[in-house]
Parts: C-alpha cells; sequence; structure tokens
C-alpha cells in the first residue's frame, strides 16, 4: 500500500483498469451501481420528506458521495464493524440496513432502525455491525479505536472502518484516535471524506494542511489519497486498507475526494459557494461516471440499469407508505426503562414512574 | 471480619473483576508507574499490559475508548487520574456513555466503568474539584461515591457487572479510611442509601468522606447529648431518598452536608427533594454545608476556611436545632 511519502492522486478514469483486475463480475458491478442509486433516490426523497415537514431536526444529504461509502463498505465482511458521523444515510444503505426503518427512523416512528430516537443523523442496526451515526463532529473516532480494540483483545479478525469529513480532522479526537490506533496497532480504516468543506467553511479556511491524508505522517501511519467519486477506486483502496488493518500491521487513513451536491444540511443557503462550483462538480458525478463506464464497458444494457432504477423507485415509495403507516414510539421510552439496560427504582421514584 | 482501607478494598474488587476475561483497566499512570494513588500497584506485573493499558494523557480518547470497547463486548474500567482531568472526557461521558442506549433505540449497552477521584491537599484551584453535579446531573449515567471500605469494595463490584456506565468517584484523602471488609466475593447494590448513624434529633444528609467527618461531628455533639441521624446515599444517580425521608420524618429537621460549590450543587437537589417529600415535617430550614464559592486557594490557612470541615458541620447541626 502506498505510504504517505509515495502517494500518487489517483486520477479519475481509473476504473476501467481496475474492472480488468479486479474479478469482479457483472452482478456485483450492477450491485454497486444498484446501492449508489438507492442511497440518491432515497435523498431525494428525504428531501422531498422534509418539505412536507414528515422529517424534522437536521436532514444531512450524502448526495455526491455516493461511490465513498459504496467502495469503501464493499471491502468489508459482515463480521467488520462501521461508527459514523451524522451524514450516515449513505453508510447505512451500503451497509444494508433496511430503507423500510430507515425512512421509519426519519419520520421518528418505532419500526425506525433506532426506534425514532435517533432520527436522521442517529441511524444504527447492531445486526448489521453499524454501531451509529455520531453527530459531534470527530467524537465517534475514539469510540471505532475502542471497538478495535475490542476486537483485538477477544482475538477476532474484524476490523472498524470509521467515517467522519475534513472538517473533523481538525478536532482533538482525531489525533487522540490516530495516535491510539497506531500506537497499539488496532485494526481501524479511517476514512476521511474529503468533500472541501466544514458545513460552509472551506478545506483551505479550516485546515493547516489541505492534503489530509499527510495529517497521518505524524503517527507513522500509512495513509493514502483516493477518487472517492470512483467506485471501484475506493473500493481498492478500502481493501488494500482493511488487509493491511487485518493482518495486524495496524491502521490507515484514507483520504477519499468527493463532493456534495447538496447544502451541508437542509437549512443551508450555500453561500460559500457558487452554482457553477457546484455544476464543475457535478461533471464527476460518482453514478454518471460509474453507470457510463458499465455501459461503455458493456458490462449492462440501458435497459437494464432502467429497470434498477424503475425497481429502486418502487422500493422508496414503498419505504414512505411504510413509515407512514408505523406507530409512533410509546411513552415508555421516555421512562428510566428506555434510558438504562437495568433500571434502578428508586423511592420516591423519578417521575412517579 | 479483616479491617482494610479504602484502598485495599479497591484493590480486592479489581482483582476480583479482572478473573472476567472481558474485563481490562485503561488509564494514565495504572501499571509501569505503579498508580497515581496506589490502588493499581503490582496488576501491570500481574495481568500483563493487554489489560492493565497504560494510556497516553488522552482523556478523551481513554474514555472514548473505553465506551467503544464496551459497546463491543469488554467490560472497561477507565481510570482517570483525578477528577479535573476528567472534564476532558466529558464529551465522551455526556454525549456518547449517557445517550447510546437511549439514543439507539436499546440496541446496544455501554457497560463500562470511570473511575476517578475527587480531593484536595494544597493543590489550589485546578486541582481540588469536584463534579459529582456534572455526572448525577446527566440521565443515562448511574454515579456512586460511596464512603466505606465495605461499600469501595461492594459497590465497585457491582459498577462492574452492571450494563449501564457508571462513574465511580472515589475521593483521594479516603484511601487510608479503614473499615470491616469481607475476604469473599460480595456486591452492594447501586441506588440505595444506607443510615450510617442512628439518632433521634437530627437528620445528617450526606456521601463520599463527608460522612466521616459528620461521624466526627456527631461524636462531638453527642457529648452534649444531642443525637444525629446519619444518611449515606452512597449512589446519586439514581437518588434514593427514602432511607433520608424516613429519617427525616423522625428527625424533623436536617443538615445537608456536601463537598462541592454550594449553588445549584449536589446539596440543593437533596435539599430539594427533603422539601418537596417532607414538607410536612419541617420543624426549621435546612441547613447545607459546603466548598466556599471560590476557586480552591493554595495557601493552607486559606484553603481550611474553604473546605468544609468538622467544626462547621457541628455549628450547622447547632444553628438547625436552637
Ligand atoms: C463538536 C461539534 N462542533 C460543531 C458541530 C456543528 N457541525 C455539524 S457538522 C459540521 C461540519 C463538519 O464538517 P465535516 O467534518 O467536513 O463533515 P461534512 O459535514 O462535510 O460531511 C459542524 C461544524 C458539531 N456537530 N459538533
Ligand atoms: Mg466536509
Amino acid at each position: 500500500m502506498a505510504h504517505h511519502d509515495d502517494y500518487a492522486h489517483t486520477s479519475a478514469g481509473a476504473s476501467p483498469a481496475l474492472l480488468n483486475d479486479s474479478r469482479l463480475d457483472a452482478a456485483t458491478l450492477i450491485d454497486y451501481y444498484r446501492q449508489m442509486v438507492l442511497i440518491r433516490r432515497f435523498e431525494e426523497k428525504c428531501q422531498e420528506m422534509y418539505t412536507k415537514a414528515k422529517i424534522g431536526g437536521f436532514l444531512h444529504l450524502y448526495i455526491g458521495e455516493e461511490a465513498t461509502a459504496v467502495g469503501a463498505i464493499a471491502a468489508l465482511r459482515p463480521q467488520d464493524h462501521i461508527f459514523t458521523h451524522y451524514r450516515d444515510h449513505g453508510h447505512a444503505i451500503a451497509r444494508g440496513l433496511d430503507i423500510n426503518a430507515l425512512m421509519a427512523e426519519l419520520f421518528g416512528k418505532v419500526t425506525g432502525c433506532s426506534k425514532g430516537l435517533g432520527g436522521s443523523m442517529h441511524f444504527a442496526d447492531v445486526s448489521k455491525n453499524f454501531w451509529g451515526g455520531y453527530a459531534i463532529v470527530g467524537s465517534h473516532l475514539p469510540l471505532a479505536v475502542g471497538a478495535a480494540l475490542g476486537m483485538k483483545m477477544q482475538r477476532k479478525d474484524s476490523v472498524v472502518m470509521a467515517f467522519f469529513g475534513d472538517g473533523a480532522t481538525n478536532g482533538g479526537e482525531f489525533y487522540e484516535s490516530l495516535n491510539f490506533a497506531q500506537l497499539w496497532k488496532l485494526p481501524v480504516i479511517f476514512v476521511c471524506e474529503n468533500n472541501l468543506y466544514a458545513m460552509g467553511t472551506p478545506l483551505e479556511v479550516h485546515s493547516s494542511v489541505t492534503e489530509l491524508y499527510r495529517k497521518a505522517c505524524a503517527f507513522g501511519m500509512t495513509s493514502e489519497r483516493v477518487d472517492g467519486n470512483d467506485v471501484l477506486v475506493m473500493r481498492e483502496a478500502a481493501l488494500r486498507a482493511v488487509e493491511h488493518a487485518r493482518s495486524g500491521k495496524g491502521p490507515v487513513l484514507l483520504e477519499a475526494m468527493t463532493y456534495r451536491f447538496r447544502g451541508h444540511s437542509a437549512q443551508d443557503t450555500q453561500k460559500y459557494r457558487t452554482k457553477e462550483d457546484i455544476e464543475r462538480h457535478r461533471r464527476n458525478d460518482p453514478i454518471a461516471r460509474f453507470r457510463a463506464l458499465l455501459l461503455n464497458e458493456g458490462i449492462a444494457t440501458e435497459q437494464q440499469l432502467r429497470d434498477i432504477d424503475r425497481m429502486i423507485d418502487d422500493q422508496v415509495e414503498a419505504a414512505v407508505r411504510f413509515a407512514d403507516e408505523s406507530p409512533e414510539p410509546g411513552h415508555e421510552w421516555i421512562t428510566q426503562a428506555g434510558v438504562y439496560a437495568a433500571p434502578i427504582a428508586v423511592d420516591p421514584p423519578i417521575h412517579g414512574e | 471480619m479483616p479491617v482494610i482501607t479504602v484502598r485495599e478494598a479497591l484493590r480486592q474488587a479489581l482483582h476480583e473483576a479482572m478473573q472476567d476475561e472481558r474485563v481490562f483497566i485503561i488509564g494514565e499512570d495504572i501499571g509501569h508507574y505503579g498508580s497515581t494513588y496506589g490502588v493499581t500497584a503490582g496488576f501491570l506485573e500481574q495481568y500483563g499490559p493487554e489489560r492493565i493499558r497504560d494510556a497516553p494523557i488522552a482523556e478523551s480518547g481513554i474514555v472514548g475508548i473505553a465506551i467503544g470497547a464496551a459497546m463491543v463486548g469488554m467490560r472497561p474500567i477507565a481510570e482517570i487520574m483525578s477528577v479535573n482531568f476528567s472534564l476532558l472526557a466529558f464529551d465522551m461521558l455526556f454525549n456518547h456513555a449517557a445517550k447510546i442506549y437511549a439514543m439507539f433505540g436499546g440496541q446496544m449497552t455501554v457497560p463500562m466503568v470511570l473511575r476517578t477521584t475527587n480531593g484536595w491537599t494544597q493543590l489550589s484551584a485546578t486541582h481540588s474539584q469536584s463534579f459529582d453535579v456534572y455526572f448525577a446531573h446527566m440521565p443515562g449515567l448511574k454515579v456512586v461515591a460511596p464512603a466505606t471500605p465495605y461499600d469501595m469494595k461492594g459497590m465497585l463490584k457491582a459498577a462492574i457487572e452492571d450494563p449501564d456506565p457508571v462513574v465511580f468517584i472515589e475521593h483521594t484523602l479516603m484511601y487510608t479510611v479503614k473499615g470491616e471488609v469481607p475476604e469473599e466475593s460480595y456486591t452492594v447494590p447501586l441506588g440505595k442509601a444506607r443510615l450510617a448513624r442512628e439518632g433521634r434529633d437530627i437528620t445528617v444528609v450526606t456521601y463520599s468522606r463527608m460522612v466521616h467527618l459528620s461521624q466526627q461531628a456527631a461524636d462531638i455533639l453527642a457529648r452534649d447529648g444531642i443525637e444525629v441521624e446519619i444518611v449515606d446515599l452512597r449512589t446519586l444517580r439514581p437518588l434514593d431518598m427514602s432511607v433520608a425521608l424516613e429519617s427525616f420524618k423522625k428527625t424533623n429537621r436536617a443538615v445537608v452536608v456536601t463537598e462541592d460549590w454550594q449553588s445549584f450543587g449536589t446539596s440543593a437537589e437533596i435539599a430539594a427533594r427533603l422539601y418537596e417529600y417532607g414538607f410536612d415535617y419541617l420543624d426549621a430550614p435546612i441547613a447545607r454545608v459546603n466548598f466556599r464559592e471560590v476557586p480552591m486557594p493554595y495557601s493552607k490557612n486559606l484553603e481550611l476556611q474553604t473546605v468544609v470541615t468538622v467544626d462547621r458541620i457541628v455549628q450547622a447541626i447547632r444553628k438547625t436545632l436552637s
């Protein structure tokens, strides 16, 4: 794997070469397409439902960054673990969480993946080793390191993948986590999604070093910058990182270059960039690129992909119906029994419970 | 029954806990240095560096790692050298440890213990604090602060076995306090107050080191025929007021003694509950004895005027009885 010193930025268009190398069958490649489109359609529907006030709170969309989650998570096994940030829809879908449960979570329903208590920023599904979206920037990184320590101490060969943004690389927890993980040679893959902005603050305004993979240097950690808008490039890099971590060599920092097409959240008026900026980046749309690749290389037909698109539309509509028809969480969730695994009754009782 | 120190009682609890393969200890200077207050001295040699993890000075990382490890099935005991440094880990405790069970709809538990210690001895403003109230304020945490060697051992064992995150608060001036502790294994349930001394005239509600100072105050007052009843809360969250209220209904007078600042402090909550549930039994305003509301001074003389002393407890009791 490339060390930070001999890094060479993987250029767009690396995919065709990878197609030949990677021995991926057509079904797998088409499934990456399906996952990316599912993320996008799901989120477009989220935006619509937000406007209709079916969804409340903050809504951070991943649109434009789909290849990063799909490529990176494709490198994991089911027994591997994921911790992510509040922009978590893409990771959840790529990990195979049920979109009915995700839409229901956004609608605040008890059938949601977090029983309607977490909302958009706090998707989780332990049965998929998807340990949650965390909304305090950078603060989930120590948790990911702790989970990796747990794996190591339990003599399991599972790895932990942690997703976070460019903005998160400036906080103390990032540095503490890199040091702990490298010091103890823990199997963590830190995936920094460099979408060039922390909310509305541009990369060069918030970080002294803008090639974020270089921040691993101080810890002697292997790191690499990759094209996060190329699903196959992302997957290859993640496979290398996973192999490195799983073999006991320690953590890896991957910097995935990407771009979000929507605002930071639904509230964002995007004063910090122009329409032209966004249009320029749209030419590098990860889904359009991959779709073109599948067609040009004869892996899928236009008809096949259109069928997938239609199936996804139906699936997303069904998720909305499911969420709409689901019941809300009951009062028990705001009693001590909802707060503690082992609530302790006291006298006089809290809230008279 | 053997008489041992608080330090030894904690050591016994930790040795017992280490029999469980899932348990490990993570903290600063717990191993090579030999442990700041001697609690884990010799553990590194006995259990090895994988389970006695000397950590870099990174409190947020230490607590966050304990949380993550707990989520995937370990039973971490994180040690924060003194409570003053726990401020750097508050985000981990408050935004993660306390929230993860509820926020993800009960899918995950965080069975970790955070051991830390209050205390002062001419260490000045940054090193002489108590944040009991911050921890106790937070739904999702369990917070215990025992006073006796017996409870230290039994409650630390209970805390380690508990599936929820527990903040276990010790006191630097209590490690050498002695008491009877059985050699065999036992637990003392969390969330149960106890009667530390019987008396019919007035109730002192307190916990941690202040239990011992209140006992000394009661001994002094006993010479004048004043009988003080002392309630040791032992756990701050959830707060069991049943023993204190039963006592208060008998004595009709109370003094709350806590080693923290008065405004919005633990004594405010305790007194509020006495008023709320014991109003009909009240014969005098409830008095409170706490730190003076200043950053702790270094000067010995000023420090002693700032902290809670036996004399101040005695005065508060006399005043409440007059
Ligand atoms: C500790 C903390 N500070 C501030 C915020 C508010 N906030 C939420 S997201 C965000 C920007 C994060 O940017 P980045 O890490 O690049 O991730 P992105 O949103 O671009 O995916 C900020 C400032 C927060 N949630 N947590
Ligand atoms: Mg960003």
